[in-house]
C-alpha cells in the first residue's frame, strides 16, 4: 500500500515538470440509437426521439466540461475490434460514411474527424516500450466505427477537438477478464504517463454499456419507448451495484469485481474501456457523477463523470 | 421450370491474405491457388447463384440478408489494414434475398433484409465472392451469422434458403467463409513464420477435414458444440456454420469431400473444402438430434452449458430469472401427488391432490420439466409478438405431463375420468388438439368439455384440467 500523501505529492511533482492533466473521465456508451434519436444532419435516418433519460444524461455531462478547457479526447471504443494487439488511428483525419453492421436503420452518419497524431504517438510509443503489442492504423480507406463516432458525437456534437482512437483489443475472448483487465490496467498507466508528459489537456472516455444482454427483437418504430426496458431483474441489481460504487468512489472495488460483472452481466466492460479508464484515471478514490442512466434494447447505460480537475493536486 | 437444388458447397476461410498478399507466405499461396480452383469448379457446375454464409457478419436482431443490389465500397480489415484496402462491387440478387426473408417468416424465424449505401460488407463476404466469383457472373446473396443463434435456428436459417432456391429452380452453392480453429497470433508476425496456433488447434483441424473429405458434413455439424468448446475462441454463442452448411445439404453424411487446401492465416485454421452432393456411399447417418422445421423460440434456450450457468446471474442475493410467471415448489398438504417429472407450477398448488377415490389434477399445460421449454414454442415472444407454433406438439406435451403425475400416484392415463380443455385459439387449434385427443385419451374414453379462453398464465395454447381414479394402493 502506497502512502496516500506520497502519491499526492507525486501527482503534483509529475503536474509541476510536464503540466500535462486529465480534466476528467468519462463512460460514455455507444448505442448508435442516441445519435439516430438526436436526429443531427449528419445521420441519414430520422427518428421521432426516444431515450430521452440517457441523451439528458449527455447533455449534463456536457454542460458540467462547458467551461472546461482541454486540448484532446482520448478515445476506447469496444466495436473496432482488434485479436492482434491495441491499434491507434494514426492519420490527421478520417472522413467518410459509417454504417452501424448491426443497426443499419439507425446509423448511417457522415463523419469528419480529426486526429491528434502527436498524443497518440506518445501513447502508442510508451504502449510498446511497455510490451504491449500495438499497431498505427494509417490506411486512410479505414472506416472509423459506429461507436468511436456515436460516443464522439454525444461527448462533443461540434467535433472541434482532435481524438485519439484507441481499438479494442478483444484478450478477453482469448484468455479471460482477468487477463484482458491487466493489459487494460498496463494501457491505462501508460496512457496517463503519456498525457502527462505531452503537456495537453485532455478528457479521457471509455465508451461501453455496463449490462449488455440485448433483446433479440426491434419494435417497428424503434424509438418506442413503451417497449424499453431491462432486460433482466438481474441486470438491472447489476448495474446498480455498479453506480453504487461510481458515486462513493470505490474504482478498485469494480476493478476486483470486474470478472464476475463482465461474466453475469454479459457487460460491455469485455471490451477491456471502464477497466483502462479506471487505470488511465489512477484508480479514484473520489465519487464520480452520475449523470443518466436507461437502457438500449435492453442493455443498461450510465453516463459517469470523474472531475478528476478537481482532485488531481494540481497546483494552479 | 425444374426444382431448383445446391450444386455444390464451399467452405473457405476469412482473412483478406488471400487476396491481398497471397505471395507472401507459401501457405496463402496454397489458399489463393485452392480458391481459383474452387471458383473454376463453380463455373464448371454452371452455379446460377452464390449463398454466402459469413461467420465474420454477426447480427443481434434475428439474421440480415444483404439486399442491396450492387453494394460498393473499399473494405479494409479491422485488424490487418496495413496490407491494404479491397474495393468491392459485387452483383447481390436482392429478389432471391426478400424471398428468402419472407420464407423465413413462414418457418416462423426473424430477419431482415439490407439495403443501405456504404452498409460495410464483412471481410469474409469480401474475401469469399471477390476470389470465389472475380468476375461477378454469379449473383450472390450474403446472410449474417446472428451471435445468439443456436441449432434450431440455424437448421430452419438453411430450410427456408432451400425452400426458395427449389421454387426458383435455381442451381445453388452454398458457402460457409470461416476460419476452423480461429485463434490468432495475439501479435504482429512475419510472413514466413506463420503456423497453426497450437498443436491442439492442428489435430482438431485436421480430425475435422477428416471427416469433411469423407462427405461426413452432418457428423462435423452435430460435433459443432465440442468444436466450439475446443478450438473457438469464445466470441459468439455457438460454432454454427456447420449446422447451417449441413441444413443446407439436407442433413447428409454421404456428400463428396475434397479438401483443396489446408494452412494458417495468422495462426488460425484455413481451409478450402469442396463437398460435392453426389452420393459417395461412405458415411453412416446417424442422427442425434432433431431435424427442426420450424423456429420455434429457442433463443433464450442456450445449450452451451458452461454459459447456462453464468447467464442472467444477479450480483447478490443469488437469484435465477426467466421470463413468464415465476416459478413454485409445489404446495404438500394432505393427500398432496407432486413429481420432479412435472413442470413446476406458477402459484402456490400442488400438482394432484387426492381425495376419497378421487385424483384432482391441477390444470396441466406442456411447459416440459426442468428446462420450461414449450414443446412445439411458445405462441408468443417475450414482447407479445405472436410466434407461430404447433398446436399438435403442445397437446402432446400436456398428455405426457398428466401422464407423469399420475405415474407418480402409482396409476397411468388410463385413470382418467373427466377432462375439461383449455384453447387460447379454437379456431385455430380445435382440429389439431382433437386429432390427438383421438389418438391419446380419446382412446381412454373419459369426458370432455373443450372452451376457449383469452389467455393462460404462459405463453402456451393448451392446458387440461383432470379428474382420475386414484389408484388403490395401500
Ligand atoms: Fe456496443
Amino acid at each position: 500500500m502506497r502512502n496516500a500523501d506520497a502519491d499526492i505529492a507525486l501527482k503534483r511533482l509529475g503536474h509541476i515538470m510536464t503540466q500535462g492533466e486529465i480534466v476528467a473521465g468519462c463512460l460514455a456508451p455507444h448505442p448508435p440509437h442516441l445519435v439516430y434519436a438526436e436526429n443531427p444532419p449528419q445521420n441519414e435516418p430520422v427518428a421521432e426521439g426516444g431515450w430521452e433519460q440517457l441523451r439528458w444524461g449527455y447533455e449534463r455531462l456536457r454542460d458540467s466540461l462547458k467551461d472546461v478547457e482541454y486540448d484532446a479526447i482520448v478515445l476506447l471504443s469496444p466495436h473496432w475490434q482488434t485479436y492482434v494487439g491495441t491499434h491507434f488511428l494514426g492519420l490527421p483525419n478520417f472522413k467518410s460514411l459509417s454504417v452501424d453492421p448491426v443497426f443499419p436503420n439507425l446509423f448511417r452518419y457522415h463523419y469528419d474527424l480529426n486526429i491528434d497524431v502527436d498524443l497518440t504517438k506518445r501513447i502508442h510509443d510508451k504502449a510498446a516500450e511497455a510490451g504491449l503489442a500495438v499497431k498505427m492504423m494509417e490506411n486512410p480507406d479505414f472506416r472509423v466505427d459506429y461507436g468511436t463516432i456515436t460516443t464522439g458525437h454525444m461527448f462533443n456534437p461540434s467535433w472541434d477537438k482532435p481524438l485519439v482512437v484507441i481499438s479494442s483489443n478483444r484478450s478477453r475472448d482469448y484468455y479471460s477478464v482477468e487477463v484482458m483487465q491487466e493489459m487494460m490496467i498496463e494501457l491505462g498507466k501508460v496512457t496517463r504517463e503519456a498525457i502527462m508528459e505531452s503537456g495537453k489537456k485532455v478528457v479521457v472516455l471509455a465508451s461501453n454499456s455496463l449490462s449488455h444482454r440485448h433483446f433479440t427483437t426491434e419494435s417497428a418504430i424503434p424509438e418506442d419507448m413503451s417497449k424499453e426496458h431491462i432486460t433482466s431483474h438481474a441486470m438491472h441489481l447489476w448495474d446498480m451495484r455498479m453506480i453504487e460504487y461510481f458515486k462513493s468512489g470505490q474504482a478498485q472495488r469494480i476493478l476486483n469485481e470486474m470478472p464476475e460483472f463482465t461474466e453475469q452481466a454479459i457487460a460491455e466492460s469485455d471490451g477491456g474501456g471502464l477497466s483502462w479508464l479506471l487505470s488511465t484515471l489512477d484508480t479514484p478514490t473520489y465519487p464520480a457523477t452520475l449523470h443518466g442512466y436507461g437502457t438500449i434494447i435492453g442493455t443498461g447505460n450510465a453516463i459517469v463523470e470523474w472531475p478528476e480537475r478537481q482532485h488531481s493536486g494540481a497546483v494552479e | 421450370m425444374t426444382e431448383g437444388r445446391l450444386v455444390g458447397s464451399y467452405i473457405v476461410p476469412v482473412h483478406p491474405h488471400t487476396v491481398l498478399v497471397p505471395e507472401q507466405n507459401e501457405g496463402w499461396q496454397r489458399l489463393r491457388d485452392a480458391f481459383d480452383d474452387a471458383a473454376q469448379r463453380i463455373k464448371d457446375a454452371d452455379a446460377d447463384l452464390l449463398v454466402i454464409y459469413s461467420t465474420t457478419w454477426p447480427s443481434i436482431i434475428g439474421h440480415q440478408i444483404q439486399a442491396d443490389p450492387n453494394p460498393e465500397w473499399v473494405m479494409v480489415d479491422h485488424d490487418f489494414h496495413d496490407l491494404g484496402s479491397i474495393p468491392y462491387s459485387f452483383n447481390i440478387d436482392a429478389d432471391f434475398a426478400e424471398a428468402w426473408n419472407a420464407a423465413n417468416e413462414k418457418r416462423g424465424l426473424k430477419s431482415r433484409t439490407i439495403n443501405y449505401t456504404g452498409f460495410p460488407i464483412d471481410v469474409g463476404s469480401v474475401v469469399a465472392l471477390k476470389l470465389l466469383n472475380p468476375d461477378n457472373a454469379i449473383p450472390a446473396v450474403i446472410v449474417s451469422s446472428n451471435v445468439y443463434a443456436n441449432r434450431a435456428e440455424t437448421t430452419v436459417l438453411a430450410k427456408s434458403c432451400l425452400d426458395v432456391i427449389k421454387a426458383t429452380g435455381r442451381k445453388a452453392v452454398a458457402v460457409t467463409a470461416m476460419s476452423l480453429s480461429n485463434r490468432m497470433f495475439t501479435a504482429p508476425i512475419e510472413p514466413k513464420d506463420d503456423k497453426i496456433h497450437s498443436l491442439k488447434d492442428d489435430e482438431w483441424n485436421r480430425k475435422i477435414l477428416e471427416f469433411l473429405g469423407e462427405g461426413r458434413l452432418e457428423d462435423v455439424g452435430q460435433l459443432s458444440r465440442t468444436i466450439h468448446k475446443q478450438i473457438r475462441v469464445q466470441k459468439v454463442v455457438a460454432f454454427k456454420p456447420m449446422w447451417w452448411l449441413s441444413g443446407m445439404n439436407g442433413n447428409r453424411n454421404n456428400l463428396t469431400g475434397d479438401v483443396l487446401a489446408y494452412e494458417a492465416i495468422h495462426g488460425a485454421g484455413g481451409a478450402v473444402v469442396h463437398l460435392d452432393p453426389t452420393p459417395s456411399g461412405a458415411g453412416d447417418k446417424e442422427y442425434d438430434e432433431d431435424d427442426v422445421e420450424f423456429f420455434a423460440g429457442e433463443r433464450n434456450v442456450l445449450d452451451a452449458e458452461d454459459q447456462m450457468e453464468s447467464e442472467d446471474s444477479a450480483p447478490s442475493p443469488d437469484e435465477k430469472t426467466s421470463s413468464g410467471p415465476a416459478l413454485w415448489e409445489p404446495t404438500t398438504q394432505k393427500g398432496s401427488v407432486n413429481s420432479e417429472a412435472a413442470p413446476k407450477p406458477v402459484g402456490m398448488y400442488p400438482h394432484a391432490r387426492k381425495v376419497g377415490d378421487l385424483l384432482y389434477l391441477s390444470g396441466v399445460g406442456p411447459r416440459q420439466p426442468g428446462t420450461n421449454a414449450i414443446p412445439g414454442g411458445p405462441i408468443h415472444d417475450d414482447a407479445g409478438n405472436p410466434l407461430d407454433y404447433d398446436i399438435k406438439a403442445q397437446t402432446r406435451a400436456v398428455i405426457d405431463n398428466i401422464t407423469r403425475i399420475l405415474e407418480e400416484a402409482g396409476g397411468s392415463i388410463a385413470d382418467v375420468l373427466d377432462v375439461t380443455s383449455f384453447l387460447v385459439d379454437m379456431d385455430r387449434d380445435f382440429a389439431g388438439y382433437n386429432e390427438v385427443w383421438a389418438d391419446t385419451l380419446g382412446k381412454v374414453g373419459p369426458t370432455r368439455t373443450t372452451l376457449a379462453i383469452r389467455a393462460l398464465p404462459t405463453p402456451i395454447a393448451v392446458e387440461m384440467k383432470v379428474i382420475a381414479r386414484a389408484p388403490t394402493t395401500e
